[in-house]
């Protein structure tokens, strides 16, 4: 699929080769506003592939919220240590 | 099936279509490209794969080269042994709570899932079905004021007979006005004539009857007396010998 070379910044994460990882984070727009277009980007690729069809099952929003949960759970972890069965692991 | 109310709703949030075409609207606006968007490309029928409804089916998909059919649960199954062990995830009453409403989400997910998803779909179906027919009557009224307009264009061309009926028209009144003026005008001559003819007759009449009457008087005039006498006494003798005559053959 190489139809016409594409900088390496503008490659999408999973094209990204191993050795070009550094240059490529170095690139990318680390601005607010970039920021905000990346979070709005990745908004619209989850919203239209999971919930913006005709036909849409659970997995859309039971997702979102198993990762609210597993978030959560993750920031919570350091209250939740006290409730552990064995000392020792 | 909860995804599709979530449409309902944020589709009624954005104020558009269920197309989300205010949202498409919105970023074209801003984009300074030619890129066209209309027509807007319709919905896919089925969102993205999930298994076991939070589990997306790439991650199957990924392993299934390595590790077959039976991968992604045995790493399932391995993380969750190695988190319960090591007490990352750690057993306290919320387990207990979380089981206990992850068991009833089940069961109602099961139970009313279609349902609901029957709900949704029909208020979508109706949305779409207004909207298409807003469309539908929109097309119908244009196609038929393309109708009026070719009727109107087929109308004009008949604007040149229209100019022949009346040339003709006038034609034929100002032919018969002059027909009925040349009757007028000879009927008014023969009057005249008759009345020329007329009076000549009368002329000659009265001058004949004058003349006769002038002729009779004095013919009247000129019988003397003494001729009158001797007339009648003639007239008594002839009717004498007449009663004789009569009364012999009587």
């Amino acid at each position: 699929m190489a139809d016409r070379p594409v900088a390496i910044v503008e490659k999408r994460l999973m094209d990204v080769k191993l050795g070009e990882l550094g240059t490529w984070l170095g690139g990318r727009d680390f601005t607010p506003n970039g920021i905000i277009a990346s979070v709005r980007r990745g908004h619209d690729r989850y919203y239209n592939k999971y919930i913006n069809v005709k036909k849409g099952g659970i997995g859309g929003v039971a997702m979102l919220l198993a990762g609210y949960v597993a978030l959560s759970y993750f920031w919570e972890y350091d209250h939740l240590k006290h409730d552990r069965w064995r000392k020792y692991h | 099936m909860l995804s599709r109310i979530i449409i309902v709703s944020a589709s009624a949030l954005k104020g558009s279509g269920p197309l989300g075409a205010g949202l498409v609207q919105a970023s074209r606006s801003l984009h300074t490209t030619s890129q066209s968007l209309a027509p807007v490309p319709p919905l896919p029928e089925k969102g993205g794969k999930v298994r076991h409804g939070i589990f997306p089916e790439e991650i199957f998909q990924l392993l299934y080269p390595k590790t077959g059919v039976t991968g992604p649960y045995m790493l399932g199954t391995g993380l969750l042994l190695y988190m319960l062990s090591k007490e990352i995830y750690i057993i306290n009453h919320e387990t207990f709570a979380a089981l206990s409403m992850g068991a009833i989400i089940f069961y109602g997910a099961k139970k009313f899932g279609p349902g609901v998803a029957a709900f949704a779909d029909k208020l979508n179906e109706d949305k779409v079905a207004k909207a298409q027919e807003v469309k539908d009557v929109a097309m119908a009224s244009l196609a038929q004021a393309v109708e009026d307009e070719k009727k109107e264009q087929w109308r004009a061309e008949g604007r040149s007979m229209i100019f022949d009926a009346k040339r003709n028209n006038v034609a034929m009144l100002l032919e018969t006005n002059y027909r009925e003026r040349l009757h007028m005008v000879t009927n008014e001559v023969k009057r005249r004539l008759d009345y020329q003819i007329a009076l000549q007759d009368l002329h000659r009449r009265m001058e004949q009857e004058h003349m006769v009457k002038w002729v009779e008087k004095s013919v009247v005039g000129s019988i003397t007396p003494q001729q009158e006498k001797e007339s009648i006494a003639k007239c008594i003798t002839d009717l004498k010998a007449l009663a004789k005559t009569s009364q012999a053959t009587a």
